[in-house]
């Protein structure tokens, strides 16, 4: 127990439970946080100067090196900001390919958080491998968590020829198409994994986790018709003050991002959060069905009708549900893309040709909803086809300033509640996990040390 | 390889890099996980598990990922080895250092813009691969590590 005038320091060296590595330390004297660092204690490999100088067309492969998790979100944002910066506009069977290849970086990323990284949290277990296997509910669990990780990362496989740094995936389209035949025989396993995804939807809709923050906000992301991760308008939506509908929605064209986010150094830190256009701001899965579920597969709409009633939401926990949902949005838009294809054409992939009158110097921006949120590439690229500079904006960061004001304002609401040291552990861990933060990522570009 | 009286308890780290083999050794668990799990003890696991303990504790196997950036790195690093019966370096990170050591290539401009970060968080000079801090019993190449050669590793381990 604490001592009577409630002063006790945690310090939680390496989060669990996250991709990469983060850390937290709080301070509390008399019941109030005296100071209170969220840190990403991953060591930087320095890619935006890495780049520099190397030829453009070698980029995307590095950069799926920034991350192993969401190594194919990297390699589809630069591959994107490298057709654009050359006029290439890839083939519709190449869009359709690389939708597949990326519903199963979906299927498999949000399967390994909200399965691995979550749901221990819901069933208070420390691993999904302590699940009881003589308890019907978490054998089952146990073995969906596998199960459905599966189908995700065959999909990437067999599209892209690895789940990780996929590498046939290029600039101008694919080095090797796949397989119609290897193709067609995953819509079985889509179905099969479906009803299991109904039932996460339905773990997550009964969770009770809520919490607001108490500032207005906006949430950002790529809006298309067919909710499919690489292709639209960025839209963003902003509550007038906390309690308040997202009533003020902006469509904004892919190039212009960088205008609207801000990067805002902590004075403190090596860090860099971001708003936008002035306001606290969150992307990621609760961002994207809080601005555009209407454009989610008609099948997922049908399935997820109560869970689709919550949004738009500003409970941070439902970043854990909208998941959920994308994981069958996933399922249904790949099975509906693999039903419609009857052939693979052979197609090499576009080269890149100088423009008329010699090769001069270009910009390229890609912008792709990564599994954690809006992806921001930007390279300026020299006359010689190499890198000028690069600008790489990612979603943890983009994060990262609602989520340290989150963290803050619940260890404030546990200290009222006299919460001891390990609630307020376990429920801080949880909150952070519901970001589903990503340090590998992050870790390039900010360094917090929050006080 | 070790006397398989009781379970084999392996440990899997990750230093420097993007953790690509970590997602590789998760989604192995989806076909494996029944299988190793009648046979292994999992001592340390961030991505699976929040019962890691501070302090590094005997393991038969300990799988590295990463290259070594820091002195904070290189001591756990070495008290893994003390703690190791074999010692696995995955991927290309921990063997050949790359490209988690791409800043050891920079020119001067690249240097001078990276100096201020690199001296208040006290990097390492060099980035090291994890030969050239621990001895190195067993290697798994490929970026992500190689899937067939770390089964076959896995399956010499548990005989």
């Amino acid at each position: 127990m604490h001592d009577p005038g409630n002063n006790f320091d945690i310090n939680l060296e390496e989060i669990s439970k996250i991709e990469g590595a983060a850390s937290l330390e709080l301070k509390v004297r008399n019941n109030k946080i005296e100071d209170l660092k969220f840190s990403i204690s991953e060591w930087k490999r320095f890619y935006t100067q890495a780049i520099k100088g190397k030829p453009v067309v070698a980029i995307p492969q590095l950069v799926a090196r920034i991350c192993g998790t969401c190594s194919n979100a990297h390699l589809l944002a630069a591959i994107e900001a490298v057709e654009k910066a050359f006029n290439i506009v890839p083939s519709a069977q190449t869009m359709l390919l690389r939708k597949l290849l990326y519903y199963g970086l979906i299927i498999r990323d949000h399967a390994l958080h909200l399965y691995v990284f979550s749901l221990p949290d819901l069933f208070g277990k420390d691993s999904i491998l302590d699940f009881d296997e003589n308890d019907p509910i978490q054998h089952e669990l146990l073995d969906d968590t596998f199960s459905v990780k599966e189908v995700g990362n065959q999909l990437s496989i067999v599209v892209g020829g690895r789940s990780v740094h996929a590498p046939q995936p290029t600039i101008g389209g694919f080095l090797k198409l796949p397989e119609l035949v290897q193709i067609k025989n995953l819509k079985n396993d889509l179905l099969n994994i479906r009803p299991k995804i109904i039932k996460l939807i339905q773990i997550y809709l009964e969770a009770k986790d809520y919490q607001v923050l108490k500032a207005p906000m906006s949430f950002a992301g790529l809006y298309s018709s067919d909710f499919s991760f690489l292709e639209g308008t960025v839209k963003s939506c902003t509550s007038a003050d906390p309690s308040d509908s997202l009533a003020i929605c902006k469509m904004i064209a892919e190039e212009d991002l960088g205008k609207y986010l801000e990067g805002i150094v902590i004075p403190y830190s090596h860090a860099r959060g971001f708003k936008f256009d002035g306001n606290l701001m969150m992307v990621g899965a609760l961002a994207r069905l809080n601005i555009s579920k209407e454009n989610l597969n008609s099948k997922t709409k049908e399935s997820a009708k109560e869970a689709l009633k919550l949004f738009p939401s500003t409970n941070l926990y439902h970043n854990n549900l909208a998941q959920a949902v994308e994981i069958l949005h996933a399922i249904d838009a790949s099975f509906e893309i693999i039903d419609g294809l009857n052939e693979i054409t052979p197609e090499s992939p576009i080269k890149i040709n100088p423009p008329a009158g010699g090769p001069k110097k270009t910009i390229g921006i890609g912008v792709i909803e990564a599994p954690r949120g809006s992806l921001y590439y930007r390279l300026e690229i020299n006359a010689d086809g190499t890198v000028k500079k690069g600008e790489i904006i990612v979603p943890t960061g983009q994060n990262q300033i609602v989520m340290e004001k989150a963290i803050y304002e619940l260890v404030e609401n546990l200290l009222l509640t006299n919460a001891n040291q390990e609630k307020i552990i376990v429920e801080v861990e949880k909150l952070i996990r519901a970001f589903d933060p990503c340090m590998s990522c992050a870790a390039h570009f900010l360094k917090v040390k929050w006080k | 390889m070790i006397s398989m009286d009781k379970k084999l308890r392996i440990g899997w780290f990750s230093f420097t890099c993007c953790e690509d083999s970590t997602i590789i050794f998760t989604e192995l668990l989806n076909k494996y996980c029944k299988e190793w799990l009648q046979k292994i003890e999992f001592v340390h696991a961030r991505v699976l598990m929040k019962k890691n303990s501070k302090e590094i504790k005997e393991m038969d196997v300990a799988f590295i990922e990463g290259a070594i950036s820091s002195n904070s790195q290189e001591a756990k690093l070495k008290k893994i080895r003390e703690k190791a019966k074999i010692l696995v370096a995955i991927g290309s990170c921990a063997i050949n250092g790359s490209p988690s050591n791409q800043r050891n290539f920079f020119n001067q401009e690249n240097i001078e813009e990276i100096r201020p970060i690199l001296e208040i968080f006290k990097y390492k000079e060099k980035v090291l691969k994890v030969s050239e801090v621990v001895r190195v019993d067993e290697s798994v190449p490929g970026c992500p590590m190689n899937e067939t050669i770390f089964l076959e590793l896995m399956k010499k381990c548990l005989l």
